[in-house]
């Protein structure tokens, strides 16, 4: 198997995979929570700055998911293929959701009548939310492992599996996150009684987030067996939990002293070290067969050629540098408060 | 029904549904890096003007472009599971080349793009406008190339046996210039510029007819006019080199796009017909061994017909794919000769004195889109039963363990969904059309002072 930097490309690709949807959770995150928010703006102008905030922004970030679920297919079809078809109702109504958010965004400030606006902000608030709950719930369902029998095909139930305890925990722990980082976010983009509003609603944001992911990981510990096998055969790991826990408890002092960007950048890395901990706990599982282990997706037999991937790894470091660059000018040209025009939605 | 005949129907639909925008986007794009780039050469408003109407028309057509394109690139997964672990290899790497060169640039441009006027200078503004033009363009080329793929495989090797065959990459450049994908990108995108340009007709003859905005819109005219007039002609040549490629590649879906059964005879080109696909006759106007001519310059040199296939091997609709085929070119012979008359009345300085033009114009909207739409069809339902052709068939290519149940309810979910959002952008686009580029009571000039 061919290697670059000791590592063997299955292994690369996980990791590339890996940044592209801790990207995702980060950047959409904070638009998906700011949504979470929206119905605990009573104004109506309220509404609107916060929608403007992630105006310019929300499109490019939602590109992670693009690029995330085109690297997720390229690089393992078989883990594509599979997962996407067992959860096929999660996946579907989170695709649907995607499409009532955005148009909730473009067509919520287009008239001025008032059961309009109403109508769309319950639809931006309600497809935000369930977005960051469902996926909690898919991660929930990777983590607990697929009836996965022969030949990668699925024999669990169709419709309402995927909701059980397990997932609707994981999922409210995601909604909680992402409410934070929303809640950070607009922070550092709005002014004056929006502003003071949102400091209040950031301490209820952490107490629902501290709660949820206390009870999440207990009920982690206790019924989903194996869980820790990993850090006993490698105990360093256990630093990932510890810095998660150091990242989030840095950012009421950051958000105190008003320094809304290093904030963000913390629970951003809480976010980050919470997802490497999953990505390590699977590895090199992908989908864990409850069946047999034997059945299990991995990153080996789910994996493309190895020239394919290497033409693939090629394509990342050509296309990686451009993508931070847009990125770059992108935040440079907005960053700052909301600022409404004729542009604004 | 069952669970292949849900799964296709939800993907036509959601495809369909899909490519009324994607097109619209890269023609609108094109006409507003023409429009900036008139106005920041000549520093006449009037550009200016045209460039912001369009940029919020632009806007609402990119967004839903997006909103369901994401939708396309799970439904893969979703229902098309065997179809995914099949080609995942080599279509996959087309797409991850799409997520990160095409839609990041045009992603992040777009934001400046719409939101940027007051920010950045007319000179970055107007690179965004091309960046994001550019980064459509560039997402159309690694979708045809992923799909031409599958029309006309190449640079790849089988590997595995049954259940976990597969197609694997072995030369990247080759899968990427298969034998039909550069001649299917340039005549998508001339379509695509073909949908941008008539809506730019369409809504300028309107504002002339009614007597409003006539300088903006003579100007914006023109501009749409000369894309179009050069566009339509060259989809010509794209269009028939494109068929000389299915004549080598895919005979039986050549054959079918005339109806052409017999074995081995010269075969007949038509203007209009019917088949049927039981006495294997078709009734209509034809040109006796044109199919022939058009092929191999000689009138009776014979074209293998439906009948050199099993049964089994051939598309299952061959009416449909000759209807869907012959529309897509009576449209594209009209818009040839429209275009044509126009510009020559253009260059008779008589353009806008013939009001009945105007009125064809403002309805000629509908056209492109409808060649777009049938072209696909016809070159989709020619493939079948193929899914990549010669090596998967579409009944072994989708999720075996979704049931019809699930398909049916994400369909119906589909259907009320994508009728709202139509609605939307019906409505909305109607009532910017209607609002107007500018304040008429005000003089335009007047109009920039408060923007």
């Amino acid at each position: 198997m061919e290697t670059f930097l000791g590592i063997d490309y299955p292994t690369l690709w996980y990791l590339v995979v890996g940044l592209l949807f801790s990207g995702y959770a980060i950047l959409e995150g904070f638009d998906y929570g700011a949504g979470s928010w929206h119905l605990f703006f009573r104004k109506d102008l309220s509404r609107r700055i916060a929608i403007n905030a992630i105006g310019p922004l929300w499109d490019a970030n939602q590109v992670w998911l693009i690029i995330g679920g085109g690297a997720l297919f390229a690089g393992f079809p078989v883990m594509y293929a599979t997962m996407l078809s067992a959860m096929y109702i999660p996946f579907m109504l989170f695709l649907m959701l995607l499409v009532l958010r955005s148009a909730a965004i473009k067509f919520r400030s287009a008239e001025t009548m008032l059961w309009w606006r109403k109508t769309w902000d319950i639809i931006y608030f309600v497809s935000n939310t369930l977005i960051s709950f469902l996926l909690g719930v898919v991660l929930a369902n990777l983590l607990q492992g697929f009836e996965i029998g022969e030949n990668y095909s699925y024999k669990g139930g169709m419709f309402f599996s995927f909701l059980n305890p397990y997932a609707i925990m994981v999922g409210l722990t995601t909604v909680s996150l992402f409410m934070t980082q929303g809640a950070i976010f607009l922070l550092l983009k709005t002014e004056g009684r929006l502003h003071a509003r949102l400091t209040f609603l950031l301490k209820k944001g952490m107490i629902f987030f501290i709660v949820s992911f206390s009870l999440t990981s207990m009920y982690t510990l206790i019924f989903l067996p194996g869980v820790t096998d990993k850090f006993k055969e490698f105990p360093v790991f256990f630093v990932l939990p510890i810095l998660a826990f150091l990242a989030v408890a840095n950012v009421p002092r950051l958000v105190s002293k008003k320094k809304y960007g290093n904030a963000l950048i913390f629970s951003s890395l809480t976010m980050a070290f919470l997802l490497m901990l999953v990505a390590f706990q699977l590895y090199p599982v992908f989908l864990p067969s409850t069946i047999d282990p034997e059945y299990s997706v991995t990153i080996y037999n789910a994996a493309s050629s190895q020239k394919s991937l290497g033409i693939m790894l090629t394509i990342v470091l050509i296309g990686a540098p451009l993508l931070a660059g847009y990125f770059l000018f992108l935040y440079k040209t907005f960053h700052g408060k909301v600022k409404l025009d004729d542009t604004s939605y | 029904m069952d669970t292949e005949i849900l799964a296709r129907i939800q993907f036509a639909f959601t495809i369909a549904f899909h490519y009324i925008y994607p097109p619209l986007s890269i023609g609108i794009g094109l006409i507003m890096v023409i429009m900036e780039g008139l106005y920041l050469k000549t520093g006449n408003k009037h550009y200016e003007i045209l460039t912001r109407f369009w940029l919020k028309i632009f806007a609402i057509t990119f967004g839903i472009g997006v909103a369901t394109g994401i939708i396309m690139e799970f439904e893969f997964g979703t229902n098309w599971a065997v179809y995914s672990r099949y080609v995942g290899d080599i279509f996959g790497s087309a797409l991850a080349a799409e997520g990160l060169f095409a839609f990041g640039l045009e992603s992040a441009f777009l934001g400046i793009l719409i939101f940027g006027w007051n920010r950045v200078s007319p000179k970055v503004h107007f690179i965004s406008t091309i960046g994001v033009f550019l980064g459509s363009m560039f997402s159309a080329v690694w979708i045809v190339v992923a799909n031409s793929w599958q029309q006309t495989p190449a640079g790849y090797h089988i590997v595995g046996e049954g259940f976990n065959a597969r197609a694997e990459v072995t030369d990247f450049w080759a899968m990427v210039f298969n034998p039909s994908s550069v001649d299917r990108i340039i005549h998508v995108w001339q379509g695509a510029f073909l949908a941008g340009a008539f809506l730019v007709l369409s809504v300028h003859a309107y504002y002339l007819l009614k007597g409003r905005y006539i300088e903006i819109s003579k100007k914006a005219f023109k501009i749409a006019l000369g894309l179009a007039t050069i566009i339509s002609l060259t989809q010509l040549l794209s269009g028939h080199s494109s068929a000389d490629g299915v004549a080598v590649n895919q005979p039986a879906k050549l054959a079918a796009m005339e109806g052409h059964y017999e074995k081995s005879a010269p075969a007949d080109l038509y203007l209009f017909g019917w088949v049927n696909d039981e006495t294997q006759e078709v009734t209509g106007l034809k040109l006796p061994g044109g199919l022939s001519f058009l092929v191999h310059q000689d009138f009776d040199e014979p074209i293998t017909g439906l009948n050199s296939f099993p049964k089994e091997d051939r598309p299952g609709q061959v009416n449909a794919v000759f209807q869907f085929y012959h529309i897509m070119i009576s449209i594209g012979m009209f818009l040839i000769g429209l275009t044509l008359y126009a510009s020559y009345l253009w260059w008779r300085g008589t353009l806008f004195d013939k009001k009945w033009l105007l009125k064809i114009f403002a309805f000629s909207v509908l056209l492109p889109q409808i060649a777009n739409q049938v072209g696909w069809f016809a070159a989709e339902m020619g493939r079948q039963p193929w899914i990549v052709y010669g090596h998967l068939r579409t009944n072994e290519g989708f999720s075996q363990e979704v049931s019809s149940n699930q398909i049916l309810f994400s369909l119906i979910l589909f259907l009320v969904v994508y009728s709202i959002l139509f609605l939307l952008f019906l409505y909305s686009v109607n009532k910017k059309i209607k609002h107007g580029p500018y304040d008429e009571a005000k003089n335009p000039d007047e109009f920039l002072k408060y923007v």
